[in-house]
């Protein structure tokens, strides 16, 4: 790691307050600023790596709000993952993460395959396997926890049964590569749907290519550089080959990390990738009025939850509260403290699920004071940790993928 | 990191901080709340102060003012020290302890115990976030007006042991002109009371004042009832540009000698505003030398008036572009970029030196040259920003700690721009306190009989010397 990374912190503290872990125990090794100093006192052969200290830094959920606060530039979040990963690279992979990163992540039909049904994979072991590994950045929870709460799964992953050359409706505007999320495609499959049908009816061609694969995410917490190198490789190639206006996801995690391909790779077809990458929600706002018109009244009171990968990793934040506003009759109400973490953040409640309950009651906290009957997010992790989180203590409010919303206002 | 014997006696007895105290000062605040292991000390070494750091013995975030009591009771019986700390965002290194001594967070003491719209007064736990204080007044209709650049991170104990100013200073004053009674756990750990809801109090030596800036070396701040006032009606925000760096000190100077008293009259200089504008994106000039920005605020009328009176006094001082703000939304955004100009320096280089002297106003200009000749002679990058309408300027110096020499010779200006600060009646530190950082500097400003004074001070307070020992002289 870059020493001058790490001393360009100036401790001016700036950061604490936004800090979700700095938040409830108040303490300097939980906050952006002592964990930087940590990381460098490491450099500096002050401190090594001793148990207490990886346990300190592993407290970091990556949420990035600490990069949004800091004025100089520094981004302890994304410090810590690089620290992680580096640290990690040196060792092997171990069999599990072997297993899943190299033999099933980076091929989406095996993985499928050993998806469903997930209730019989759950008593097989899968379980156990998800858990090692993190596959879906973003399972809440051991699954044990959550076994009963887990959405209905579709029959098929979309990837399967989805056309993978939809025509546009209407006037043409373009063609757009679309990027289905692991998750996304085999627990939200609803919300792609709608994604895909936003922007046919906006009179985009969609197409999805079938081999494209994970994007990597889950290898690079894992410190597996090289596999998320490869994934995105493999990916850049099958987009690369098309003539498309934006690659689009409606994952705040995948479209953070293929944002971020021409930095990992580096070469002129990566970086062409990185620069069409767009969330949904960007996409959508381009085209306010024409989706205005395809609007129907629904009666909600609704509210926005910020996932971090899409406001603080890609500083996407207007965009999807504009479109919750287009809607007729719905009534948006903010959150205290939106952006703050919901505490899915990757595996991050499997590992430390004391803290990350504590962080999502405080998020449930600002929902229940809004009386909003419905969460919208852009996320499938923060999907998978509300949904949780509101099932066990405010099952009166539901939550909605943003494209889930706007397709019932459309189909209303 | 510092002269040699800078953090001479920040410590307490040697040889006292052992396990077994350490087991004693869990039974009061919690094992949960004790902190010691080398990795929680190292990054308790600091604040938001350059180049200093030494790490304390252990470290307690008690949850009541009871349990302060009683770490200040068993830390005077065993001679141990105790450096109080809120965020640790000072410029002073005040917050730092040495090996011997103990260090207190009070953020877990973060209640609004009391807003009393009848006698216009808050009453706070010292852990209170300076913003989360003023949200909560002004829900009411009401107003505290110290705001610190640190305001959503700093406390209100740190605001009052620093005596901190902020934005609006020229107009509302600083931290001291609001304080009206303190709760103060003394070094034996008895409680003493001052002041109270009473506008009116010569019952004695007025201490108040002596416990405001005292920088954590006379007591424990446990309670704090702070002055509010009724709300500005509407403010207006503007942002004029000057060509030339002068031009913009003498309109500072003009504006004042024109009887309008701006509730902000802030100065950026050419280095500060490209930070600014490349972090913050609000429209700043790069091709200007210094801009200010200015706030009005009071009855709509009034406020129009100045607004007015200022726009014509810049102009007639060389302004080159003036620019009200539309709407709140504009307001804050100018303000926010303001607030952010000390972070937004430290991006261009790894170390970021800031300084705090401050001159009587009239002398802005004279001192505005001295900064700038300094930076020149010795070589080092200075961007000025600072509460132009305090006389308070924040020189900062952009280095790099890895190259000493240039270190050395930013230290270099630094000793040339206080030297001419006393010279022209001016302080060493107009709001971010002595502590271990300007310890050297202050014998120069208050003479052999102010240093005496101030020991005698100390010395009715903290015999036996534990209370964050080491710092001012
Ligand atoms: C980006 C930035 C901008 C800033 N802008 C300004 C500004 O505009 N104006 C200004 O004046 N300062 C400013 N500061 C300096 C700093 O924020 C203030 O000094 C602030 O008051 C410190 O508060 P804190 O809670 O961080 O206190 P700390 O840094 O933790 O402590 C400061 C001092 O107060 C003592 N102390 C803390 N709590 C107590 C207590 N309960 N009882 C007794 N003593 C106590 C400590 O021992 C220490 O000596 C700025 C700092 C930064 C980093
Ligand atoms: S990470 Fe940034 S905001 Fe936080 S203390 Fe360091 S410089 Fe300040
Ligand atoms: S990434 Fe989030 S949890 Fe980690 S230091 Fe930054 S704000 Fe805190």
């Amino acid at each position: 790691m870059d020493y001058v990374k790490l001393i360009n912190c100036m401790r001016c503290g700036m950061c604490l307050p936004t800090c979700p872990t700095y938040r409830e125990t108040f303490l300097e090794t939980a906050s952006p600023r002592g964990r930087v100093a940590l990381m460098r006192k490491i450099q500096e052969g002050e401190l090594d790596q001793s148990e207490q200290l990886l346990e300190y830094l592993s407290l970091c959920l990556d949420c990035q709000a600490c990069a949004t606060a800091c004025p100089c530039g520094v981004n302890a979040g994304e410090l810590v993952a690089e620290f992680t990963c580096e640290r990690k690279a040196g060792n092997r992979l171990g069999m599990m993460e072997d297993l899943v990163l190299r033999k099933l992540l980076p091929h989406p039909d095996r993985l499928e395959t050993a998806m469903v049904p997930m209730r019989l994979y759950q008593r097989l072991g899968l379980q156990k396997l998800v858990r090692t590994l993190g596959v879906l950045k973003m399972f809440p929870k051991p699954l044990g926890r959550m076994e009963g709460l887990l959405p209905d799964l579709p029959d098929q992953p979309l990837r399967r049964v989805i056309q993978e050359d939809m025509p546009g409706r209407g006037e043409a505007r373009g063609t757009i590569g679309f990027f289905l999320g692991c998750v996304m495609s085999l627990i939200f499959s609803e919300a792609s749907r709608a994604s895909m049908d936003l922007l046919t009816a906006l009179g985009y061609r969609v197409v999805t290519p079938k081999n494209q694969v994970c994007c990597g995410a889950p290898h690079m917490l894992s410190g597996d550089k090289a596999g998320l190198k490869e994934a995105a490789r493999k990916n850049v190639d099958i987009f690369g080959g098309l003539d498309l206006d934006f690659i689009v996801t409606d994952c705040g995690g995948c479209g953070a990390e293929l944002k971020k391909y021409g930095l990992h790779l580096g070469d002129d077809s990566s970086i062409a990738f990185s620069s069409k990458v767009r969330d949904i929600s960007q996409v959508l706002a381009l085209h306010k009025d024409e989706l205005k018109a395809l609007l129907k009244p629904v009666s909600l009171k609704a509210t926005f939850h910020d996932s971090c990968h899409i406001a603080h990793s890609q500083g996407i934040r207007r965009e999807p509260r504009d479109l919750v506003r287009l809607i007729p009759g719905l009534e948006f109400v903010e959150m205290e403290n939106a952006d703050a973490c919901c505490g899915s953040a990757g595996t991050y409640n499997i590992g430390k699920p004391e803290m990350a309950d504590l962080i999502l009651n405080r998020k449930l906290e600002a929902i229940r004071a809004t009386g909003a009957d419905v969460v919208v997010t852009g996320n499938p992790g923060c999907l998978l940790q509300l949904k949780k989180g509101l099932a066990d203590h405010l099952p009166r409010v539901k939550t909605l993928h943003l494209t889930e919303l706007l397709a019932r206002s459309m189909d209303a | 990191m510092g002269a040699p014997g800078l953090f001479r006696g920040i410590g307490g007895i040697r040889g006292t901080m052992n396990p077994l105290f350490i087991k004693e000062l869990e039974a009061i605040v919690g094992r949960p709340h004790t902190l010691s292991d080398r990795e929680s000390l190292a990054v308790y070494g600091y604040d938001a102060t350059p180049e200093l750091e030494s790490r304390p013995g252990a470290v307690l975030l008690p949850g009541t003012a009871g349990e302060i009591i009683r770490i200040m009771e068993l830390c005077h019986g065993a001679g141990v020290s105790v450096t109080p700390r809120g965020s640790g965002t000072n410029l002073s290194g005040g917050a730092i302890s040495g090996s011997e001594g103990v260090v207190v967070q009070t953020s877990r003491l973060n209640r609004i115990i009391e807003i009393d719209e009848e006698n216009l007064t808050a009453t706070v736990e010292p852990g209170v976030i300076t913003s989360t204080l003023h949200t909560a007044v002004e829900e009411r209709g009401l107003f505290y007006p110290p705001d610190p650049g640190s305001m959503n991170i700093s406390t209100m104990g740190g605001n009052v042991a620093e005596n901190s100013g902020g934005l609006r200073g020229l107009k509302y004053g600083v931290t001291a002109d609001y304080v009206m009674g303190l709760d103060t756990v003394l070094a034996d750990g008895s409680l003493l009371h001052t002041g109270g809801k009473v506008v009116k109090d010569v019952a004695g030596y007025c201490l108040n004042p002596l416990l405001v800036s005292s920088e954590g070396t006379l007591g424990f701040f446990t309670a704090i009832t702070v002055k509010l006032i009724p709300k500005p009606q509407t403010k207006t925000t503007m942002l004029a540009h000057f060509p030339k760096m002068r031009q913009a000190a003498l309109a500072v100077s003009a504006v004042i000698a024109a009887k309008i008293i701006p509730a902000t009259l802030e100065f950026l200089d050419k280095v500060t505003i490209k930070c600014v504008e490349d972090y913050a994106h609000v429209g700043l000039p790069l091709d200007v030398e210094a801009v200010l920005l200015i706030e009005v605020d009071g009855h709509p009328v009034v406020v129009e008036e100045e607004a007015a009176g200022v726009e014509i006094i810049c102009k007639q001082h060389g302004c080159s572009f003036f620019q009200t703000a539309r709407d709140a939304g504009e307001s804050l955004r100018l303000a926010t970029a303001r607030r952010t100009a000390l972070s937004a320096l430290a991006r261009l280089r790894p170390t970021t030196i800031l300084e705090d002297a401050t001159v009587p106003r009239s002398r802005l200009a004279d001192m505005l040259k001295v900064i700038q000749d300094a930076a020149q002679k010795y070589r080092v990058t200075i961007g000025t920003f600072g509460h132009a309408g305090d006389g308070n300027l924040h020189p900062t110096c952009l280095t790099d700690e890895r190259d000493k020499d240039e270190i050395a010779r930013a230290h270099m200006a630094f000793d040339e721009i206080f030297d001419a600060a006393i010279a022209m009646g001016g302080t060493i530190t107009g709001e971010h306190g002595v502590g271990l950082a300007k310890k050297k500097y202050l014998p120069r400003l208050v003479g052999e009989s102010g240093i005496r004074v101030m020991r005698g001070i100390k010395q009715a307070f903290d015999p036996k010397g534990i209370l964050n020992p080491g710092k001012i002289f």
